[in-house]
């Protein structure tokens, strides 16, 4: 096959290839944008802050309170008066619900902020002593592992509920904050532990030490902050297993003192009459399996944002 | 090899040394417990006590004394009912529990297992997309939600299912499933991206070179892989299930152990809390360590030198 | 007698996020009995994807076949069943995979792993194959078999590993023998070791091989005929005389000018080819290899390069009204 003559002309010059710059951006805001573009997560998150708008001023627009009772109006299903019905007693149980969701986020931060602090200073300390001590912190933390911490915060409720005799049998809500914050920092100290291990090996570390940074200044400056997305991580997921506990305990009566409302009471309550009316159990239910989710899913998105490497 | 089981048997007898040390500690910091002087209780259990707990003698001493008991396998009686013994409680409570905590391992383990390896070879197709539409669900449902939910319908609204009580096959079913929900979601995910992990791996395109049937490419080279964090994960599996049934034992009114452990909460009953939490610590710190060991037998990676290696 | 595998216009793609990598762009070649022939070309030239084609072992999604054909044994492998495929599949041709680290299954024994094969192809119960493994232990150079075979991966080392690959690929005495880059994932010491072991074999079982590498020096060597691949095409084939000494490709010349030899003189550098591999994602007017070429004309913007020529060069330097061009591959290869 012949061609013009023209096309066995060497090429006279080549398309010339330059690097395109892209503009730095930090940590944060590369998190913030992975995290934006993961749909779950944020419909989670909307979720959660409604959910917390819902608990503080809800009550407020409602006419009735947690323990209001009317006994005219024992056992309504959902109606106007009454969107989500009422229950035995004639509370209503929207304000009811409203009340439980107080209840659970309050517990599910003060875990959570237990968790941060006292989790990290732990594991911190831990990791960055090494040695005897760290070998030591940890068997500690071991022992406590080796049985359920559902049980050691029985265990402690069993205790509180008579150290700290609330009205009417039920524990307080303090000694539920307290029993979970002696807990709950458990898998916090390990994680940051293994962080710190690692961490402190690393140059920038080292670099710090060169320059005569006192110990403390190291850990608290320069490790911590960089191990700060699996601490984010962990503690936002420490909230829906506080939030999973308390349902727990106020289910086999270690939970919060009638007439306070918290979810997992609700759903106790709810069972002796399941079979009449069911739509006791439906809006408390709902609740909780909702707002597990949303944390489960924020936690999740989280952590694909936070620390790629965890990603699945 | 030996010296990893000695090693691992003394440091879980010394955990458990630690948690009858503590509950110890915390029944005895009650106010109104058993082991404080006033007490309202009848003067027949109330000497009885004092007798068994020697509750004349210092602390120390008491507490020497209750552990040579544990040691020897007894503990102690009820607090609140004549005649009642933890032992005597646990013997004719415990086998309840047992059956319904096995079926629920089956159950999870199986169900969970099975649903993983179907999503991950059918990945992002519609068997994918069901099994992991349902196990996002319940991980999010607690079991006493599940529990309640599966009761309504099953039971009150379709009449399948006894709703409560124990004695025939039926009766377990239920309860089972209220239990087995959210491990058995939590396995398939589990499971799944293990799957999906060990399917991309190298071993698997050298299995499929070889010509072997596709059955044995999946349940030989792969699931033997994929199943490695199953069996980690047993340890937090047994766990879950055990203190599941507290609640799942209650509200279906099965006589077992965690229903009893949680009517003794309600009574105070203190002897007895202290005996079932030291039985369960027993019980778990030892399935523990047998899954551990069972985790050495399907992954030979895993030397039982111990230490740091 | 033809051939043993004549692949012809193959075909393969793969889909992905970003839209259809086409991996392999119409490969075409001949293999004969007992001749050993080199694929060679940098990573993503689609070598790997040319031999796992031949076992059908592409993973289908997201890769596929979708044009041409392999015969292999006058039976075209891309259209017969599955089931039929398994018993060709580590029978007649087997392969061996470049890292043995992973490439054998680490919680199975090597018992397991070389056994099952053979249960598996030639009917021989567990008995017999532990006596037949015994003997390719014995073949490949592994010292202590019966110890061996009782251990798992984890404790042999690289080059043991490999060893028992491929041991593993000649138990049923394959006709056709694929080996993917073999010794790369190899220390030094252990590459030569492994090739003097594969050469040895082939000659003994009188079996054909595919050996693909990024290396020259395996290539003169070990084999007898060479396909220089680029951008999942085919650029040059030919004896590895005629490769190695008389290259026509640019490219080729770049391949070989990159390479340290032992006639180069103090003070001479080597010349790398400059630039990326292109993306497969694009779909080519011209000349697949034109941003990194030296010589590029006119003709090569807008016209694929065909085949030219008995050699098979795909390069417009060898058309008739191309100018004639000193090549520049800087010495020949000992």
């Amino acid at each position: 096959m012949q061609y013009p003559k023209e096309l066995f002309i060497p090429l006279a010059e080549k398309a010339v290839h330059t690097d395109i710059v892209r503009p730095s951006i930090t940590y944060w805001q590369d998190a913030w944008r992975r995290l934006k573009k993961n749909p779950v997560a944020m419909v989670s998150m909307v979720f959660i802050i409604l959910l917390i708008i819902f608990a503080l001023f809800g009550p407020y627009f409602s006419s009735y309170s947690y323990s209001d009772q009317d006994f005219d109006r024992r056992n309504q299903g959902p109606n106007s008066e009454h969107l989500f019905g009422t229950d035995s007693l004639g509370r209503d149980q929207l304000v009811r619900v409203m009340h439980g969701a107080r209840i659970s986020l309050a517990v599910g931060f003060v875990a959570a902020i237990t968790t941060f602090f006292f989790g990290v200073f732990y594991g911190g300390i831990s990791g960055y002593l090494g040695g005897r001590a760290d070998n030591l912190m940890m068997r500690i933390v071991d022992i406590l592992y080796s049985i359920p911490f559902l049980l050691w915060v029985i265990m402690l409720m069993v205790l509180f509920r008579e150290l700290f005799p609330a009205t009417g049998g039920g524990a307080g809500l303090y000694s539920i904050f307290l029993a979970l914050g002696l807990v709950f920092w458990l898998p916090m100290a390990r994680i940051v532990r293994g962080q710190i291990l690692t961490l402190k090996e690393q140059e920038f570390a080292l670099a710090a030490q060169t320059i005569g940074a006192p110990r403390w200044k190291i850990l608290f400056r320069h490790l911590i902050p960089n191990a700060m997305g699996p601490i984010i991580v962990t503690a936002t997921l420490s909230i829906p297993e506080a939030i999973f506990t308390e349902a727990f305990l106020s289910f086999i009566g270690l939970g919060v003192s009638a007439p306070r409302a918290s979810w997992g009471m609700l759903s106790s309550d709810a069972l002796t009459s399941l079979r009449s009316f069911p739509h006791l159990l439906l809006f408390p239910a709902l609740a909780i399996c909702l707002t597990l989710l949303a944390f489960n899913f924020l936690g999740d998105g989280l952590r694909d944002a936070l620390d790629p490497r965890m990603r699945k | 090899m030996l010296g990893y089981l000695i090693r691992r048997i003394f440091s879980a007898l010394f955990a458990i040394l630690i948690v009858i040390t503590v509950t110890f500690i915390f029944m005895h910091a009650i106010p109104g417990g058993p082991f404080q002087s006033e007490k309202a209780i009848p003067p027949a259990i109330k000497a009885n006590i004092e007798a068994r707990y020697k509750l004349d003698q210092p602390l120390h001493i008491q507490y020497v004394d209750y552990l040579s008991h544990v040691v020897r396998g007894d503990l102690g009686p009820s607090f609140k009912y004549r005649g009642q013994t933890v032992n005597g409680i646990i013997a004719e409570r415990f086998p309840v529990s047992m059956q319904l905590g096995l079926m629920t391992f089956a159950i999870a383990i199986i169900a969970g297992v099975g649903a993983g390896i179907i999503a991950a070879l059918y990945q992002g197709r519609i068997p994918d997309y069901v099994t992991m539409f349902f196990s996002t669900i319940g991980i999010s449902v607690p079991s006493f939600i599940l529990g309640t939910l599966l009761m309504y319908f099953l039971a009150f609204k379709w009449g399948l299912l006894p709703a409560a009580m124990w004695g025939t096959p039926q009766h377990v079913i239920m309860p089972a499933m209220a239990l087995a929900g959210l491990p058995t979601a939590f396995i398939a995910r589990l499971t799944r991206s293990s799957m999906l992990d060990v399917l991309n791996q190298d071993y698997m395109r050298t299995a499929l070179a070889k010509g072997l049937p596709r059955w044995r490419i999946i349940w030989v080279h792969a699931v033997k892989n994929a199943i490695i964090p199953v069996i980690t994960y047993s340890g937090p599996l047994l766990a879950a299930i055990l203190t599941g049934s507290f609640i799942v034992e209650n509200i279906f009114a099965i006589p077992g152990l965690g229903k009893h452990f949680v009517t003794s909460i309600y009574n105070r009953d203190y002897t007895v809390i202290l005996g079932l939490t030291i039985f369960y610590s027993i019980l778990l710190i030892g399935l523990n360590m047998f899954v551990d060991f069972a985790y050495t037998l399907v992954d030979p990676r895993i030397k039982l030198t111990g230490g740091k290696e | 007698m033809g051939p043993l595998l004549t692949v012809n216009d193959l075909h393969v793609e793969f889909k992905t996020y970003a839209g259809i990598v086409e991996a392999v762009r119409g490969v075409s070649f001949e293999l004969q009995t007992g001749e050993v022939m080199a694929i060679v070309g940098e990573s993503g030239c689609g070598k790997s994807v040319t031999a796992q084609s031949i076992l059908r072992i592409i993973p289908e999604p997201p890769g596929k076949i979708t044009g041409g054909s392999i015969l292999f044994d006058d039976e075209e492998i891309l259209s017969i069943s599955e089931r039929k495929m398994r018993s060709i599949r580590g029978k007649k041709i087997s392969m061996i995979f470049q890292d043995p680290m992973t490439s054998l299954n680490p919680v199975l024994s090597v018992q397991t792993q070389l056994t099952e094969t053979l249960c598996r192809h030639t009917g021989m119960n567990k008995h017999e194959a532990t006596r037949r493994a015994l003997e390719l232990l014995d073949l490949v150079g592994i010292p202590a078999p019966e110890t061996r075979l009782r251990q798992y991966p984890h404790e042999l080392s690289g080059g043991l590993r490999q060893r028992v690959m491929i041991a593993m690929a000649l138990s049923c005495d394959p006709r056709l023998l694929i080996a993917d880059e073999p010794t790369t994932a190899l220390d030094v010491t252990i590459q030569a070791q492994i090739l003097e072991l594969i050469k040895e074999i082939k000659d003994r079982l009188q079996m054909s091989l595919i050996l693909i590498t990024h290396d020259l020096g395996v290539v003169a060597g070990l084999a007898d005929r060479v396909m220089v691949m680029y951008a999942g095409q085919v650029f040059e084939m030919g004896t590895v005389d005629e490769i190695l000494k008389k290259p026509l490709h640019p490219y080729t010349w770049g391949l070989l000018r990159s390479l340290p030899r032992l006639d180069m003189t103090k003070g001479q550098k080597l010349i790398p080819i400059w630039g990326q591999p292109p993306d497969l994602l694009q779909r080519f007017t011209g000349c697949s290899f034109l941003p990194r070429c030296d010589y590029a004309m006119n003709i090569c913007v807008r016209e694929i390069p065909e085949a030219f020529g008995l050699h098979r060069v795909r390069c417009w330097l060898e058309h008739p009204q191309a100018p004639q061009i000193e090549r520049k591959t800087g010495g020949t290869l000992k």
